[in-house]
């Protein structure tokens, strides 16, 4: 499925200062593949040496935390965006 | 005095530095930054005698705070009761009991001052005109307050929900206040992107490391408080996990500088059942927390997905501690509790914590003879909603002696009539 990927401005020195990555995916773990694939340099920030989504790496599809959705396993529409939000801060 | 110079962001995972400037997060790693201090310096110039001819409030200890050169606190934030219990200590067969009262705080009545003291020095030094933050309610009162006073303009972003006194008590001050259709991790995540895209300060987004350092001052006098020593154990509530962690790192340092001795102090963790994944965390022995879809009456610990959630949970095993949590009806009943036996009104989250330290002693985990600190972060004045159930008015009676009497009669079985006879 086409879906976007937004970079945030951090991750936008290994992305060639794109912001936004068209892709076409059917999860969002595919989707993170991709991206990686074509941006070797941001894969060890994406994943740890595990292999999993780093801890302090945030990742939504659209309005919704994908850890809500069963990881990023979760299916792709087209159209869905992918939100990559590092460290989360907030809260007391 | 100040200290410029001796302190720097440091990656919490990787430890990197990356000088003084205004991010939450690590470039390389992703991982959130702190403040990290040239101790051995600060030894020489940090001396806990230079606190004798100053003011009780949180500049006390400007020495161990990441302030600009020359800066002067503007305002006494800080400077709380640390309340030695009697009742709520008898009733639960405590010998030393404390409550650190932050329900009082300058100038909107919650620990949240402290964080917005430190904050704004950064977001003068880093020339922002704009302030901010995302907020479950007390840190958008206090970032509204002081911006208000020091000539900053104030846009906060809260939760479309939030209670109407909160909402009132930033109203006041004259923010802009952006409600935002979702819960505070909605909220959160959109101030991570304007962060992202706007050149203004959002005190616990890009201003983070800053602003949690003012939170170690509920720790320093904490320990003052105590006679300069430490307590055996500490009950804190936790929303994003700062706090506690932030209590932990100011201990530490004051063993380093020598101005306690070194103990072993038990870290507590409070959390409401309805949003519970630090607690959670602890009591399953994650490695990382799960996040929650929040549903509770404390909304200020309202955060299922805590920045500082991992931190926290380390800090609480790694000290022998645990984390337990407690239900609405449960905060309610502890709201009332130490309001009763103690005279503090607090907000849902004292409720929660209060709630908490009633089953950890329960469980045995807190012990008759330890010293203990209970931290109250915010005033009850701000969430009347959660209780006001629980008090209906009475009914109103006419202005004269007959009529009183008749209402004790009433009220109490008491007959007066005849009483000065």
């Amino acid at each position: 499925m086409p879906v976007t990927i937004e970079i945030p401005t951090a991750f936008r020195r290994f992305t060639d200062g794109a912001p936004k990555v068209d892709c076409s995916a059917a999860t969002v773990a595919d989707a993170l593949n991709e991206l990686t694939s074509r941006f070797p340099d941001l894969s060890r920030h994406v994943r740890d040496d595990q292999g999993q989504i780093r801890q302090f790496l945030n990742v939504y599809l659209n309005e919704e935390d994908i850890r809500f959705l069963g990881g990023e396993s979760c299916s792709l529409k087209e159209g869905d965006r992918v939100l990559l939000v590092p460290s989360i801060a907030g809260g007391c | 005095m100040t200290t410029n110079g001796l302190y720097e962001l440091r990656c919490r995972e990787c430890g990197k530095t990356w000088g003084n400037v205004p991010r939450s997060f690590c470039e390389d790693c992703f991982s959130p930054l702190e403040v990290a201090y040239d101790y051995d310096s600060l030894k020489k110039i940090a001396r806990r005698e230079n606190l004798a001819s100053r003011d009780f409030n949180m500049w006390r200890y400007s020495e161990l705070l990441p302030l600009p050169e020359d800066f002067v606190g503007p305002n006494a934030v800080g400077g709380t009761p640390l309340v030695a219990s009697r009742k709520l200590a008898a009733k639960w067969g405590l010998k030393n009991l404390y409550f650190k009262n932050d329900a009082v705080c300058f100038p909107s009545l919650s620990f949240k001052d402290r964080v917005v003291a430190t904050a704004l020095s950064a977001a003068r030094r880093f020339h922002f005109t704009t302030v901010g933050c995302s907020s479950t309610g007390n840190l958008a009162n206090a970032v509204a307050a002081q911006a208000a006073q020091q000539g900053f303009d104030a846009c906060v972003f809260i939760p479309a929900d939030l209670e109407s006194a909160k909402i009132l008590n930033t109203a006041v001050y004259g923010a802009r206040i952006v409600r935002i259709n979702g819960n505070y991790d909605h909220v959160n995540r959109l101030c991570a992107q304007i962060a992202d895209r706007f050149q203004w300060g959002l005190v616990n987004v890009n201003l983070r490391p800053y602003y949690s350092e003012g939170s170690k001052t509920h720790g320093y006098e904490i320990a003052e408080q105590l006679g300069w020593t430490l307590p055996d154990n500490v009950v804190v509530p936790m929303a994003g996990g700062s706090l506690i962690t932030k209590i932990a790192k100011a201990f530490r340092e004051l063993v380093t500088l020598g101005w306690v001795e070194a103990k072993p102090v038990k870290f507590f963790g409070a959390q409401a059942t309805g949003c519970s994944p630090i607690s959670d965390g602890v009591k399953r022995n994650l490695s990382r927390f799960e996040p929650q879809k929040p549903n509770t009456i404390a909304r200020s610990l309202a955060i299922g997905n805590p920045a500082d959630g991992p931190f926290a949970i380390k800090q609480i095993r790694d000290s022998g501690g645990w984390a337990e949590d407690v239900s609405d009806p449960e905060i309610v009943d502890a709201i009332k509790l130490l309001a009763e036996t103690e005279g503090i009104f607090t907000e849902t989250a004292g409720g929660v914590t209060a709630g908490v330290t009633q089953k950890l002693i329960a469980q045995n985990r807190i012990k008759p003879d330890e010293t203990t600190v209970v931290c109250i972060t915010g005033n009850g004045l701000k969430t009347t909603d959660a209780i006001a159930a629980e008090f209906p008015a009475s009914e109103a009676i006419a202005p004269r002696l007959e009529a009183f009497e008749a209402y004790l009669d009433a009220q109490l079985g008491v007959t007066v009539a005849g009483a000065k006879a």
